[in-house]
């Protein structure tokens, strides 16, 4: 037994011997085994606690904000004028700012992420989804200042042609960009989604004489449904949370308005202006800052706990 | 084909001879539904199928044997077309269904896959409901009635032997189901538009032997109404279902005959040596 063991005869090879000469060290990583769930542990609590730290000091801020100006008045509010001799602090132009051009964005983002989405996991060869993500992907990358330049200089004078009462400032034009720049993260985790549905579904769908339309409409979507919504919610949070290229192109007109030719300031927006500004510590306004920040935190928590129900709701097991 | 012994060439090219001078033949006056001449398939540089020629006539069951490998699941997949959907294949030779040469331009493929239905290999339902499963082929193709629905639905459903075992729970996802359940849902989905003709892909492969059981038992009572061209890796399935078996090696069809006589009297070496179990 031992001489055919030997892969040759002048170097015998006995494992059992390598193995308990190893046993050393092997004693060393089992000890090291027992204390690496704490360390884990407490490299992940880096994450959790800074998570409730800021929770924390919004909810401190907001309601020594709520003790000067009472909560109803700052929800109900239509007129913010923090600058004024006797000022108002109504959230509800902030708001409407905020929601508008989250809509648009998404009005813009929605069916053109989805269609592109389509067209990479259903339609596309793969040479041309080899050309065309990374392309998506550098859209992806691009970062928001930019895009709030080219919705300045670039988007609202193109809109001005078309629709000439349209302001220099507008929440039109930087609602547009932002869904532009939505598209590649709708687009990439739809066709996610998309591809990970088994094509054995399809080839069922084929040969029951579906076109390839009616494969994708009545299979592959509904088979994917969760992922998709899933990722119009993370749209739409990340529209609500955007703030560089509504501060650049739509002004800081604090109108409770729902023309969107006109400039209207989001949440966002309205926080660089004043952290930009000089709100003295302890200030009226300076507290302001945390309410709104505290609004656009339940906005964009609230989004997410949807985007859970609604994958975890729609998701259909294959 | 010079393997090929002179009592299959017999029968083989007096059909063909006969087919082709307008005579019916004595014997057989069951309509030739699928006729494949010369058909070649590589898969990029794969020579995967290699000149196959093999009538099938209506209200058969026709079984494909053959080791892994030799091309019998990509003969299947060429008769309904699905084997375009494999990239980089390239396809010569011919395949008629009903007289029509299926890779004509102007062949609508929709229409030959709502004639040829197809049951895969692995289960596949939709993930949807049981009755939306079996409801999918007729709405696609333009039946919207509730009611005449709800008739089809019924009626596939108890066609594949499963109505008594899911009528109390029609709107449950397939899922739900076995896997042999899913496998005879997913042949009264295929059962629900009426196809003339049934491709199976070894349907009975991922189940355990008591639903293979039904399923063959399903197979013998549809061959009354359809014709059934079914690949399969289990011989004893051949023998004990079909009427004619196909015996494919390396991309050739090697044998066909009547079951009988390639289970009892094979004519070429080879085929003994498969059914017997010395390779494959």
């Amino acid at each position: 037994m031992k001489k055919n063991n030997h892969p040759t005869k002048t170097n015998p090879l006995n494992v059992k011997e390598l193995i308990e000469k190893g046993k050393k060290t092997r004693k060393v990583s089992q000890k090291l085994e027992k204390i690496i769930p704490f360390i884990l542990l407490s490299i992940t609590a880096v994450s959790v606690l800074t998570t409730l730290g800021i929770i924390l000091t919004l909810l401190t801020e907001t309601i020594h904000f709520f003790n000067i100006i009472p909560i109803w008045d700052f929800l109900t509010g239509t007129v913010l004028k923090p600058l004024n001799k006797v000022p108002e602090y109504g959230v509800l132009p902030l708001i409407s700012g905020t929601v508008i051009s989250s809509v648009i964005a998404m009005i813009v983002a929605a069916p053109i992420g989805l269609m592109t989405a389509i067209y990479l996991s259903e339609y596309a060869s793969e040479k041309v989804s080899l050309v065309v993500k990374p392309i998506l992907e550098v859209l992806a990358g691009i970062p928001s200042i930019v895009y709030g330049f080219f919705a300045f200089t670039f988007v609202t004078p193109l809109l001005r042609e078309f629709i000439p009462g349209l302001e220099a400032a507008n929440i039109l034009s930087p609602g547009i960009v932002m869904g532009i720049m939505i598209i590649p993260m709708i687009a990439s985790l739809s066709e996610d989604a998309m591809s990970s549905v088994p094509d054995i579904m399809r080839e069922g769908a084929l040969a029951l004489g579906s076109t390839k339309l009616e494969v994708t409409k009545r299979v592959v979507i509904p088979a994917a449904l969760s992922g998709i919504i899933a990722s119009f919610v993370l749209g739409i949070s990340r529209a609500l949370g955007e703030t560089m290229i509504v501060t650049i192109a739509s002004g800081s007109t604090k109108n409770f308005s729902f023309d969107v030719t006109q400039s209207m300031q989001t949440m966002t927006a309205y926080i660089v202006e004043v952290t930009s500004g000089d709100a003295a510590s302890g200030s009226t306004i300076y507290y302001s800052l945390y309410a709104v920040a505290m609004i656009l935190f339940i906005f964009t928590l609230l989004m997410n706990v949807i985007a859970r129900y609604v994958s975890r709701k729609f998701r259909e097991e294959y | 084909m010079s393997t090929l012994t002179a009592k299959r060439l017999n029968i083989e090219t007096k059909l063909s001879d006969d087919l082709s001078k307008g005579l019916r033949p004595v014997e057989k006056v069951k309509k030739m539904i699928y006729e494949t001449n010369q058909l070649h398939i590589w898969y990029g540089e794969t020579h995967a199928i290699k000149g196959i020629d093999l009538p099938v006539y209506e209200k058969e069951v026709v079984a494909i044997i053959g080791p892994s490998g030799c091309g019998k699941s990509t003969y299947l997949k060429t008769l309904n077309r699905m084997v375009e959907l494999v990239p980089d294949v390239r396809i010569s030779g011919k395949v008629a269904y009903n007289g029509k040469s299926i890779f004509d331009e102007s062949y609508d493929v929709e229409e030959l896959r709502l004639r040829v239905g197809m049951v895969f290999q692995k289960p596949n339902p939709f993930p949807k409901s049981i009755y939306e499963n079996v409801a999918y082929g007729p709405r696609i193709h333009g039946i919207r009635n509730k009611g005449v629905l709800d008739e089809i639905v019924e009626q596939s459903l108890r066609k594949a032997y499963i109505w008594d075992e899911v009528k109390d729970r029609l709107d449950t996802s397939a899922y739900s189901l076995s896997g042999g359940q899913q496998q005879r849902l997913c042949i009264a989905r295929c059962l629900a538009i009426e196809p003339e003709v049934i491709l199976m892909d070894e349907p009975t492969s991922a189940l355990d032997p008591k639903s293979t059981f039904k399923i063959e038992e399903l197979i013998r009572e549809l061959k009354e109404t359809y014709s059934i061209i079914i690949v399969t890796h289990n011989m004893q399935q051949a023998a004990r279902i079909s009427d004619k078996t196909a015996f494919f090696l390396d991309g050739e069809l090697i044998e066909y005959n009547e079951t009988n006589n390639i289970f009892n009297n094979p004519s070429d070496s080879r085929t003994e040596d498969y059914i017997l179990g010395r390779f494959g």
